[in-house]
Protein backbone atom coordinates (compact mmCIF):
# COMPACT_ATOMS: atom_id res chain seq x y z
CA UNK A 1 0.00 0.00 0.00
CA UNK A 2 1.25 3.67 -0.33
CA UNK A 3 1.11 6.33 2.68
CA UNK A 4 0.16 10.08 1.53
CA UNK A 5 3.01 12.64 2.73
CA UNK A 6 1.11 16.23 2.89
CA UNK A 7 3.91 18.12 0.91
CA UNK A 8 5.33 18.28 -2.37
CA UNK A 9 8.45 16.72 -3.50
CA UNK A 10 10.25 19.99 -4.50
CA UNK A 11 8.92 23.41 -3.85
CA UNK A 12 6.65 24.60 -6.72
CA UNK A 13 6.38 28.04 -7.43
CA UNK A 14 5.14 30.22 -10.48
CA UNK A 15 5.19 34.37 -10.93
CA UNK A 16 2.56 34.89 -13.25
CA UNK A 17 -0.77 33.41 -14.06
CA UNK A 18 -0.25 31.57 -17.46
CA UNK A 19 -2.70 29.26 -18.98
CA UNK A 20 -1.17 28.90 -22.16
CA UNK A 21 2.20 27.38 -20.33
CA UNK A 22 -0.39 25.05 -17.90
CA UNK A 23 -1.73 23.63 -21.27
CA UNK A 24 1.94 22.88 -22.93
CA UNK A 25 2.41 21.59 -19.21
CA UNK A 26 -0.29 18.87 -19.65
CA UNK A 27 1.90 16.87 -21.92
CA UNK A 28 3.95 16.00 -18.95
CA UNK A 29 0.42 15.29 -17.41
CA UNK A 30 -1.31 12.78 -19.75
CA UNK A 31 0.81 12.59 -22.59
CA UNK A 32 2.65 9.48 -23.69
CA UNK A 33 5.85 10.46 -21.87
CA UNK A 34 4.29 11.84 -18.68
CA UNK A 35 4.22 11.35 -15.28
CA UNK A 36 1.28 9.54 -15.04
CA UNK A 37 2.36 6.65 -17.90
CA UNK A 38 5.70 6.86 -16.39
CA UNK A 39 4.14 5.69 -12.84
CA UNK A 40 1.94 3.17 -13.80
CA UNK A 41 4.17 1.86 -16.49
CA UNK A 42 7.05 1.17 -13.30
CA UNK A 43 4.81 0.19 -11.41
CA UNK A 44 2.45 -2.52 -13.63
CA UNK A 45 6.07 -3.81 -14.96
CA UNK A 46 7.48 -4.50 -11.09
CA UNK A 47 4.86 -7.97 -10.46
CA UNK A 48 7.15 -9.81 -13.31
CA UNK A 49 10.65 -8.05 -13.38
CA UNK A 50 13.11 -10.41 -11.54
CA UNK A 51 13.60 -9.85 -7.87
CA UNK A 52 16.68 -8.03 -8.19
CA UNK A 53 14.88 -4.78 -9.91
CA UNK A 54 11.94 -4.95 -8.19
CA UNK A 55 12.62 -2.72 -5.63
CA UNK A 56 13.82 0.18 -8.12
CA UNK A 57 10.49 -0.03 -10.41
CA UNK A 58 8.69 0.40 -7.38
CA UNK A 59 10.34 3.26 -5.87
CA UNK A 60 10.93 4.71 -9.12
CA UNK A 61 7.34 4.46 -9.74
CA UNK A 62 6.14 5.62 -6.53
CA UNK A 63 8.52 9.13 -7.13
CA UNK A 64 6.49 9.54 -10.55
CA UNK A 65 3.05 9.84 -8.52
CA UNK A 66 4.88 12.68 -6.48
CA UNK A 67 6.56 14.45 -9.82
CA UNK A 68 2.48 13.99 -11.15
CA UNK A 69 1.48 15.74 -8.02
CA UNK A 70 4.27 18.90 -8.70
CA UNK A 71 2.70 19.15 -12.67
CA UNK A 72 -0.60 19.66 -11.35
CA UNK A 73 0.52 21.73 -9.04
CA UNK A 74 1.85 24.35 -11.44
CA UNK A 75 -1.30 23.88 -13.88
CA UNK A 76 -3.43 24.64 -10.85
CA UNK A 77 -1.41 27.68 -10.16
CA UNK A 78 -0.57 29.03 -13.56
CA UNK A 79 -5.04 28.71 -14.41
CA UNK A 80 -6.56 28.96 -10.43
CA UNK A 81 -6.51 32.95 -11.47
CA UNK A 82 -7.31 32.63 -15.32
CA UNK A 83 -10.59 34.28 -16.64
CA UNK A 84 -12.50 32.41 -19.24
CA UNK A 85 -11.44 34.96 -21.88
CA UNK A 86 -8.06 34.13 -20.69
CA UNK A 87 -8.78 30.77 -20.90
CA UNK A 88 -9.90 31.31 -24.50
CA UNK A 89 -6.72 33.23 -25.78
CA UNK A 90 -4.60 30.51 -24.33
CA UNK A 91 -6.38 28.28 -26.49
CA UNK A 92 -8.37 26.26 -23.80
CA UNK A 93 -11.72 27.16 -24.40
CA UNK A 94 -12.26 23.42 -25.36
CA UNK A 95 -10.82 22.42 -22.29
CA UNK A 96 -12.99 25.00 -20.73
CA UNK A 97 -16.66 24.21 -21.83
CA UNK A 98 -15.71 20.23 -20.90
CA UNK A 99 -13.90 20.63 -17.77
CA UNK A 100 -13.85 24.49 -16.75
CA UNK A 101 -10.41 24.68 -14.65
CA UNK A 102 -10.66 21.17 -13.37
CA UNK A 103 -7.23 19.15 -14.32
CA UNK A 104 -7.83 16.40 -16.89
CA UNK A 105 -5.38 13.33 -17.78
CA UNK A 106 -4.73 14.19 -21.62
CA UNK A 107 -1.96 15.79 -23.36
CA UNK A 108 -0.90 19.38 -24.39
CA UNK A 109 -3.15 18.90 -27.63
CA UNK A 110 -6.29 17.50 -25.73
CA UNK A 111 -5.63 13.99 -26.41
CA UNK A 112 -6.68 11.86 -23.30
CA UNK A 113 -4.23 9.36 -21.79
CA UNK A 114 -4.55 6.31 -23.08
CA UNK A 115 -2.81 2.88 -21.83
CA UNK A 116 -1.66 2.48 -25.26
CA UNK A 117 1.01 4.79 -24.53
CA UNK A 118 2.74 1.96 -22.05
CA UNK A 119 3.97 -1.40 -22.58
CA UNK A 120 4.81 -4.53 -20.59
CA UNK A 121 6.63 -7.24 -21.90
CA UNK A 122 7.68 -9.76 -19.75
CA UNK A 123 10.76 -9.37 -21.37
CA UNK A 124 12.61 -7.87 -18.77
CA UNK A 125 15.36 -6.06 -21.34
CA UNK A 126 12.74 -5.08 -23.45
CA UNK A 127 11.17 -3.62 -20.40
CA UNK A 128 14.14 -1.78 -19.00
CA UNK A 129 15.17 -0.53 -22.35
CA UNK A 130 11.20 0.70 -22.69
CA UNK A 131 11.97 2.49 -19.31
CA UNK A 132 15.05 4.32 -20.13
CA UNK A 133 14.17 5.72 -23.27
CA UNK A 134 10.58 6.56 -21.32
CA UNK A 135 13.22 8.92 -18.96
CA UNK A 136 15.19 10.01 -22.20
CA UNK A 137 11.94 11.05 -23.66
CA UNK A 138 10.63 12.78 -20.63
CA UNK A 139 13.98 14.60 -20.13
CA UNK A 140 13.70 16.08 -23.58
CA UNK A 141 10.50 17.39 -23.08
CA UNK A 142 11.23 18.78 -20.01
CA UNK A 143 13.78 20.74 -21.91
CA UNK A 144 11.29 21.86 -24.25
CA UNK A 145 9.00 23.20 -21.82
CA UNK A 146 11.98 25.15 -20.06
CA UNK A 147 12.18 26.50 -23.34
CA UNK A 148 9.06 27.52 -23.71
CA UNK A 149 8.54 29.97 -20.64
CA UNK A 150 10.50 33.00 -19.14
CA UNK A 151 8.92 32.20 -16.20
CA UNK A 152 12.27 31.57 -13.88
CA UNK A 153 10.14 29.98 -10.61
CA UNK A 154 7.96 27.56 -13.12
CA UNK A 155 11.52 27.02 -14.62
CA UNK A 156 13.36 26.15 -11.04
CA UNK A 157 10.54 23.50 -10.85
CA UNK A 158 11.07 21.65 -14.07
CA UNK A 159 14.72 22.22 -14.15
CA UNK A 160 14.37 19.78 -11.04
CA UNK A 161 12.05 17.42 -12.94
CA UNK A 162 14.15 17.14 -16.04
CA UNK A 163 16.91 16.18 -13.51
CA UNK A 164 15.30 13.35 -11.85
CA UNK A 165 14.42 11.72 -15.72
CA UNK A 166 18.26 12.09 -15.70
CA UNK A 167 18.64 9.83 -12.25
CA UNK A 168 15.93 7.55 -13.33
CA UNK A 169 17.80 7.05 -16.89
CA UNK A 170 21.15 6.23 -14.97
CA UNK A 171 19.49 4.05 -12.59
CA UNK A 172 17.76 1.87 -15.29
CA UNK A 173 20.58 1.52 -17.17
CA UNK A 174 22.37 -0.09 -14.41
CA UNK A 175 19.56 -2.55 -13.48
CA UNK A 176 20.25 -3.62 -17.27
CA UNK A 177 23.95 -4.25 -16.44
CA UNK A 178 22.65 -6.48 -13.48
CA UNK A 179 20.57 -8.62 -15.19
CA UNK A 180 23.23 -9.19 -17.62
CA UNK A 181 25.58 -9.99 -14.87
CA UNK A 182 22.70 -12.05 -13.00
CA UNK A 183 22.28 -14.13 -16.83
CA UNK A 184 26.06 -14.54 -17.29
CA UNK A 185 26.76 -15.97 -13.48
CA UNK A 186 23.37 -18.32 -14.41
CA UNK A 187 25.50 -19.39 -17.41
CA UNK A 188 28.85 -20.75 -15.74
CA UNK A 189 26.91 -23.87 -14.06
CA UNK B 1 -9.81 31.33 -0.18
CA UNK B 2 -11.16 32.58 3.37
CA UNK B 3 -11.60 28.77 4.71
CA UNK B 4 -7.63 28.58 4.07
CA UNK B 5 -5.68 28.32 7.30
CA UNK B 6 -2.92 30.63 6.91
CA UNK B 7 0.53 29.48 7.51
CA UNK B 8 4.03 31.44 8.55
CA UNK B 9 7.51 31.77 7.41
CA UNK B 10 8.22 29.28 9.87
CA UNK B 11 6.62 26.39 7.49
CA UNK B 12 8.05 27.27 4.65
CA UNK B 13 11.52 27.12 5.95
CA UNK B 14 10.87 24.04 8.01
CA UNK B 15 9.48 22.59 4.88
CA UNK B 16 12.27 23.08 2.71
CA UNK B 17 14.61 21.08 5.17
CA UNK B 18 12.14 18.20 5.08
CA UNK B 19 12.16 18.07 1.29
CA UNK B 20 15.88 18.74 1.33
CA UNK B 21 16.62 15.92 3.64
CA UNK B 22 14.22 13.60 2.08
CA UNK B 23 15.47 15.17 -1.42
CA UNK B 24 19.03 12.76 -0.07
CA UNK B 25 16.49 9.81 1.35
CA UNK B 26 15.12 9.75 -2.24
CA UNK B 27 18.02 10.28 -4.00
CA UNK B 28 20.26 7.53 -1.37
CA UNK B 29 17.34 5.09 -1.92
CA UNK B 30 17.56 4.35 -5.64
CA UNK B 31 21.33 4.44 -5.31
CA UNK B 32 21.49 1.67 -2.85
CA UNK B 33 18.66 -0.55 -5.09
CA UNK B 34 21.08 -0.96 -7.64
CA UNK B 35 24.02 -1.04 -5.20
CA UNK B 36 23.47 -2.99 -2.36
CA UNK B 37 26.76 -3.38 -1.38
CA UNK B 38 27.69 0.39 -0.86
CA UNK B 39 27.96 0.39 3.11
CA UNK B 40 28.71 4.51 2.90
CA UNK B 41 25.98 5.02 1.05
CA UNK B 42 24.08 2.75 3.38
CA UNK B 43 25.34 4.63 6.49
CA UNK B 44 24.26 8.16 4.96
CA UNK B 45 20.89 6.62 4.36
CA UNK B 46 20.09 5.59 7.87
CA UNK B 47 21.69 8.89 9.25
CA UNK B 48 19.15 10.97 7.03
CA UNK B 49 16.17 8.28 8.28
CA UNK B 50 17.26 9.75 11.71
CA UNK B 51 17.49 13.49 10.62
CA UNK B 52 14.20 13.40 8.71
CA UNK B 53 12.28 12.38 11.77
CA UNK B 54 13.80 14.84 13.67
CA UNK B 55 12.35 17.69 11.16
CA UNK B 56 8.74 15.67 10.58
CA UNK B 57 8.28 15.82 14.27
CA UNK B 58 8.79 19.43 14.45
CA UNK B 59 6.72 20.46 11.79
CA UNK B 60 4.00 17.94 13.31
CA UNK B 61 3.53 19.62 16.32
CA UNK B 62 2.66 23.28 15.30
CA UNK B 63 1.14 22.62 11.30
CA UNK B 64 -0.72 18.88 12.12
CA UNK B 65 0.24 15.39 10.40
CA UNK B 66 2.12 15.33 7.60
CA UNK B 67 1.35 11.49 6.96
CA UNK B 68 -2.18 10.10 6.29
CA UNK B 69 -3.80 6.80 7.66
CA UNK B 70 -1.93 6.31 11.46
CA UNK B 71 1.79 7.50 9.82
CA UNK B 72 1.10 10.37 12.36
CA UNK B 73 -1.09 11.31 15.01
CA UNK B 74 -3.38 14.16 14.80
CA UNK B 75 -4.74 16.98 17.83
CA UNK B 76 -8.16 17.48 18.59
CA UNK B 77 -10.17 18.38 16.45
CA UNK B 78 -9.17 16.17 13.77
CA UNK B 79 -6.10 17.84 11.84
CA UNK B 80 -5.20 15.76 8.83
CA UNK B 81 -8.34 17.59 6.51
CA UNK B 82 -7.22 21.02 7.38
CA UNK B 83 -5.34 22.87 4.75
CA UNK B 84 -2.93 24.15 3.06
CA UNK B 85 -2.76 20.95 1.25
CA UNK B 86 0.75 20.67 -0.77
CA UNK B 87 -0.85 22.35 -4.01
CA UNK B 88 -2.52 25.32 -1.81
CA UNK B 89 1.43 26.07 -0.10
Amino acid sequence: MWYYEKKLQYPVRVSKCDPYMAKLLLEQYGGADGELAAALRYLNQRYTIPNKVIGLLNDIGTEEFAHLEMIATMVYKLTKDATPEQLRAAGLADHYVNHDKALYYQNASGVPWTAAYIQAKGDPIADLYEDIAAEEKARATYQWLIDMTDDVDLQDGLKFLRQREVVHSQRFREAVELLKEERDRKKIF
Amino acid sequence: MSDMRQVDERYYQLLEQLQAVDFVLVELNLYLDTHNDDVDALNQFNYYVQERWKIAREIESSYGPLQGFGNSASGFPWQWDDTPWPWQV
